[in-house]
């Protein structure tokens, strides 16, 4: 099979997410919303969050786009569940690193995350893979601004 | 025409990737270049690379003939009764950016209206919008039916007696329906409309003759049709060229240059300002030989039993759309189509690790995504070049493709 060098890419766990994905759904209320688009694919994604004494409380994604960039998001909102602000901020990091190779996480127990590692790989997907996180980290600057204000 | 022939004139298709020999079904993005070509190519850098228009020295003379040359050819190759008619321009968006900026600005008013299609590329779009905006004018758009074709139904309410241009593509880049251009601009003309016609997709591949048209201007790449990237044309009926002000402003464009203002050469001098893409121009007359070599009626002929095929073996297909006309007299050599679910974006990936290259994307055609209710489709189109072989290939591979995505499903 001549698709067996895309193994890395395409894993089980990644095409699971696509085609199920979690907490792909709008939520009825939400403390803060916000939009990521990728040109290149037309990859959208629609991040909502409400938090709980400062941990996500329900998280939802409403997206359409290629396999890597939904599962991505599809793996975000697991991630992310109870999670503190300035643990997702880390996380993002950590996902940026992970995506740039600047980081080793063949030994660390990071779950569904891991499966994303195999998209270092083929570089023109990194930015499928990263669009769900950095449309994170605006959700998260955008409600810092608007809490601060309050 | 004899393919095989013709592949052995395009150096690049020899080419391996991951392994697999080179299958490129993207040439309605860009075309690959003939020996020819990309000789002219080095040969004016080698021996006759010198600003134009200028020199009083043989070598610039050399060049300037060499670049004038190549205007006469796309004159004649086009239907152009005169060589004034055509300007250079950087490629087709620019083309339209001189049509929207420069006519635009002095004939469309507060209140007016440009008439578009459903079909166009962001370039036949962008630059009317930028051009309505700035004047209070309205953008309108002729609808498409569900076969991918142009609702004409209510043309003769859409040209209005406040519409100043119908702009409106020769063939669509994602559809491959060639539209009833001539039809529309008598129309237009009969209400005293003016027509742009981007013709992008439609020159490579089929003859045109402006003259019998009657376009008011005709918009096209060199890129597209065997020539090298950085060379567009615009044509334009002379009365209405020298009826507007210039497009861009400097050097090679003027007459005389005073403190406070500047008189125009003639045309169409007056639209190309600065030092134009000499050699790519010089290299562009080789492609234009070659398209004429072989015969645009050959190629249009070639084209027309490729696409027969490929809607025939795709359509085969389980969980296939097709969109677009599926009658091969109303459209060219472009197959957009999506496969079960699975995003094109990711189709692209699988069909490169055989060595197809496609198009996945929103094809510059944003408004016609949203038409069709899609965020992007896969895109196969075919050139001269293109054989059966490669298209059974890209049907097999498909069916490949999908079997991979939905392993363990």
């Amino acid at each position: 099979m001549a698709f067996e060098a895309l193994d890395e890419l395409y894993r089980e766990v990644i095409l699971d997410h696509f085609k199920s994905p979690r907490n792909h759904t709008p939520l009825s209320k939400f403390d803060v919303e916000q939009e990521g688009y990728n040109p290149l694919c037309g990859d959208q994604i629609k991040l909502q969050l409400e938090f709980q004494n400062g941990r996500v409380a329900k998280i939802g994604f409403i997206g359409k786009g290629c396999s890597i960039s939904q599962a991505s998001a599809s793996i975000l909102t697991e991630e992310v569940q109870g999670k503190t602000i300035s643990e997702m901020e880390k996380e993002i990091q950590f996902f940026k690193s992970m995506m740039q190779g600047e980081v080793n996480c063949e030994d660390q127990d990071i779950g569904d995350l891991e499966a994303l590692s195999g998209v270092r790989k083929f570089p023109v997907r990194i930015k499928c893979a990263l669009l769900s996180w950095t449309t994170l980290e605006e959700a998260l600057h955008f409600y810092q601004e608007k809490t601060k204000g309050a | 025409m004899d393919v095989k022939k013709v592949r052995k004139d395009f150096p690049i298709l020899d080419q391996k990737t991951h392994g697999k020999p080179l299958v490129y079904l993207d040439s309605a993005a860009t075309s690959q270049k003939p020996t020819s070509v990309i000789e002219a190519l080095s040969l004016y850098y080698e021996t006759m690379n010198a600003n134009i228009h200028r020199g009083i020295y043989a070598l610039s003379e050399e060049a300037t003939q060499a670049f004038e040359s190549t205007r006469k050819k796309v004159a004649q190759f086009i239907g152009a009764k005169e060589e004034r008619s055509i300007v250079f321009t950087n490629n087709t968006t620019e083309a339209i950016n001189l049509v929207a900026a420069s006519w635009g600005r002095k004939n469309v008013k507060a209140g007016d209206e440009i008439l578009l299609t459903q079909m166009e590329h962001h370039s036949n779009i962008v630059p009317w919008q930028l051009l309505a905006q700035e004047q209070g004018a309205r953008l309108k758009y002729i609808p498409i039916t569900s076969e991918g074709e142009l609702d004409l139904s209510s043309l003769d309410s859409l040209l209005s007696d406040r519409t100043k241009i119908l702009a409106v593509t020769h063939m669509s880049n994602v559809l491959g329906t060639i539209n009833p251009i001539k039809k529309l601009i008598a129309k237009a003309h009969a209400k005293g409309i003016l027509v742009l016609v981007d013709g992008a997709q439609a020159i490579p591949h089929f003859k045109i003759d402006v003259t019998d048209l009657d376009c008011d201007f005709y918009a096209f790449s060199a890129h597209k049709m065997l020539g090298p990237t950085g060379v567009g044309v615009l044509y334009g009926k002379p009365h209405i060229l020298e009826s507007i002000p210039p497009f861009l402003g400097g050097g090679e464009m003027i007459l005389e240059v005073h403190e406070e203002y500047s008189t125009w050469k003639p045309l169409p001098y007056k639209f190309e300002a600065g030092t134009p893409n000499i050699g790519s121009v010089i290299a562009f007359a080789k492609a234009i030989e070659y398209l004429e070599k072989i015969g645009m009626d050959e190629i249009r002929a070639h084209e027309k039993a490729i696409t027969r095929h490929a809607l025939l073996v795709l359509q085969e297909l389980e969980g296939i759309t097709i969109f677009g006309p599926k009658d091969v007299e109303v459209k060219g050599g472009v197959v957009s189509f999506a496969l079960a679910d699975i995003h094109p974006h990711d189709l692209g990936q699988l069909l490169d690790q055989e060595g197809i290259a496609i198009r996945a994307g929103h094809h510059c055609a944003q408004p016609l995504m949203r038409v069709l209710n899609v965020a992007a489709t896969a895109r196969a189109s075919f050139y001269l070049y293109t054989t059966i072989e490669e298209v059974d290939f890209l049907a097999e591979t498909l069916k490949k493709a999908r079997r991979y995505f939905y392993r363990g499903f």
